[in-house]
């Protein structure tokens, strides 16, 4: 039972150690496809070390709601990082706690507090922001719920340690077509909730065209940098349901023993690095979408895992 | 369910994933804007239409089932996108969208209920035969024939509409191939072959259309109606 509760404050450990590192690398691969050379992939913690060391200005106009929001941003992908398997392959002490769908809600709850907090200050960006946050998560709610209901009814369970056993147990129900498109269905799902190219520029500096970075302008200091490592945390708790619950989890640790635990670090990380390979190579081969293409975009989602759910259901 | 699927083997899983694939490319046809998109798509289509053939040719370890692959993929990979490059001008590939009766987002709505209207109409049919691919193969090939269909109904341009015309034919093809694997080769040559001569025989009336009235947008003949 200690052993439980030890490795999974080790897993919410590398979650917060491990994110900013995943956004470098990212970058990186962007610029060096771009052909630049880039920022270092260490740049994301030198710029929290920076954010962290700075003045904090806040207006006074804002209510509590503005100076609440960055511990709420930064809190509730850890909470998800408890209920989620991001090193091991069995249960730990808090999984039973919490389902998929509380997964969801918490990390709804982030989004929602960032939304309030956008809108709190009265900078005419933030508004605007938060509403394009929203008609992007209204959009791809359905999709997260039908991913969602498809995924729990095909391995009987909500938890996401059971449901990652299902896919791969045998080998041929990786290759199912239910599965293939679910993947891709929330491979959609993950570029528009993360703000990453087709749907939004995660890296574009024009304040009209912005749709998630906006509604973090108005921080400054502590505030920002903790908004940028909950954010990068939120990344990476999605990226470890993607690869560890949908679509890979192998190399999670099986056995009980601190060495296995820490082990699976790497394991989890080359995993990542394949992933962020395909994703860079995404962004850099599409352009852009107009705001109101979106739909579009997450209609082809909503599209692709309503066929997984016709495949899976309506198959017998 | 679980045992059934367990029992799958790996061969009629990756038979599954191509209809899968086949179902998600139909539905792409019917969001796609661009007229070169649609056409990649029809060829991708027909690439996965050829990989099923051939996955089945490999479960029934018939030959026929080769030959029709690879007549899939010689004529409507190759061949049919070819004619239609060569045929149809490009001024049709240089505007960008196409314009339809129907918005995409309502147009996807309305494909996903005939994806499920197919299975609801295959159902019956799934009782005459018990083996598990004809059970996936019949209703995908259904709903890409009704998605064919709708993509003729719903495009104004007459290029989408021979691509949809010619996916039609493409989930006809998936369905059949699937229920009668021992249909004799002379049947998959003609109906490969008409298919063939269907397309040069559109594109090249669609290049006289374009040369005549300067414009392929069937649409706009909705104005030599008289009142």
């Amino acid at each position: 039972m200690a052993n439980r509760i030890i490795f999974n404050v080790i897993q919410v450990l590398a979650v917060m150690a491990l994110s900013p590192l995943v956004k470098g690398v990212l970058n990186r691969l962007k610029e060096i496809i771009q052909s630049k050379r880039g920022p270092s992939i260490f740049q994301p913690y030198r710029d929290l070390w920076k954010l962290f060391h700075k003045d904090e200005v806040i207006s006074e106009q804002s209510s509590w709601i503005f100076r609440v929001t960055p511990y709420v941003v930064f809190v509730t992908p850890i909470f998800v990082a408890l209920l989620i398997p991001v090193l091991t392959g069995y249960p730990l002490f808090f999984a039973f706690m919490g389902d998929m769908l509380g997964g969801g809600f918490i990390l709804a709850l982030g989004g929602f507090f960032a939304t309030l907090a956008a809108v709190d200050t009265a900078n005419p960006y933030g508004p605007m922001g938060a509403s394009r946050t929203r008609m992007v998560g209204f959009l791809a709610e359905p999709v997260f719920m039908i991913v969602f209901f498809t995924v729990s009814f095909v391995a009987g369970s909500t938890i996401p340690y059971i449901v990652q056993k299902h896919w791969v147990t045998p080998l041929a129900n990786f290759f199912e077509p239910s599965h293939v498109l679910l993947m891709l269905a929330f491979f959609m799902l993950i570029i528009a909730e993360a703000g990453r190219i087709p749907v939004d520029n995660p890296s574009g500096h024009f304040e009209l065209a912005m749709i998630d970075e906006s509604k973090g302008l108005e921080y400054s200091g502590r505030g920002a940098a903790l908004m940028k490592w909950g954010g990068s945390m939120k990344f990476f708790v999605l990226l470890c349901i993607f690869l560890n619950v949908l679509v890979a989890p192998w190399g999670l640790a099986r056995g009980e023993t601190l060495g296995e635990v820490l082990w699976a670090i790497p394991l989890v990380l080359v995993k990542i690095f394949i992933f962020i390979l395909i994703l860079a190579a995404v962004e850099s081969s599409f352009a852009k979408l107009r705001l109101f293409r979106i739909t579009e975009f997450l209609g082809a989602a909503f599209i692709t895992s309503v066929g997984a759910m016709i495949i899976r259901l309506l198959e017998m | 369910m679980s045992e059934l699927t367990s029992t799958f083997s790996v061969l009629a899983q990756l038979a599954a994933l191509t209809a899968g694939l086949f179902l998600l490319t139909a539905f792409g046809m019917v969001a796609m804007r661009q007229v070169l998109a649609s056409l990649n798509l029809f060829v991708w289509q027909s690439v996965f239409l050829a990989a099923s053939a051939f996955l089945l040719g490999i479960q029934h370890a018939s030959i026929h089932l080769y030959a029709v692959a690879a007549i899939t993929l010689v004529t409507k990979t190759v061949l049919i996108p070819w004619l239609l490059r060569r045929t149809i001008s490009q001024e049709i590939y240089a505007r960008r969208e196409i314009s339809q009766v129907l918005n995409i987002p309502s147009s996807l709505l309305i494909s996903v209920a005939l994806a499920i209207f197919a299975y609801f109409v295959s159902t019956p049919l799934l009782g005459v035969s018990g083996e598990p691919l004809v059970k996936l193969n019949l209703p995908i090939g259904i709903a890409g024939l009704l998605l064919g269909a709708y993509v003729v109904m719903v495009r104004r341009e007459a290029v989408p509409q021979v691509i949809g015309i010619l996916s039609m034919e493409n989930g006809a093809f998936f369905a059949g191939v699937a229920i009668a694997p021992d249909l004799p080769l002379i049947a998959e040559l003609a109906a490969a072959f008409d298919v063939l001569i269907i397309a040069l025989v559109m594109g090249l009336l669609t290049r006289r259309i374009h040369e005549r009235v300067g414009t392929t947008a069937v649409g706009q003949m909705a104005s030599l109606k008289e009142e």
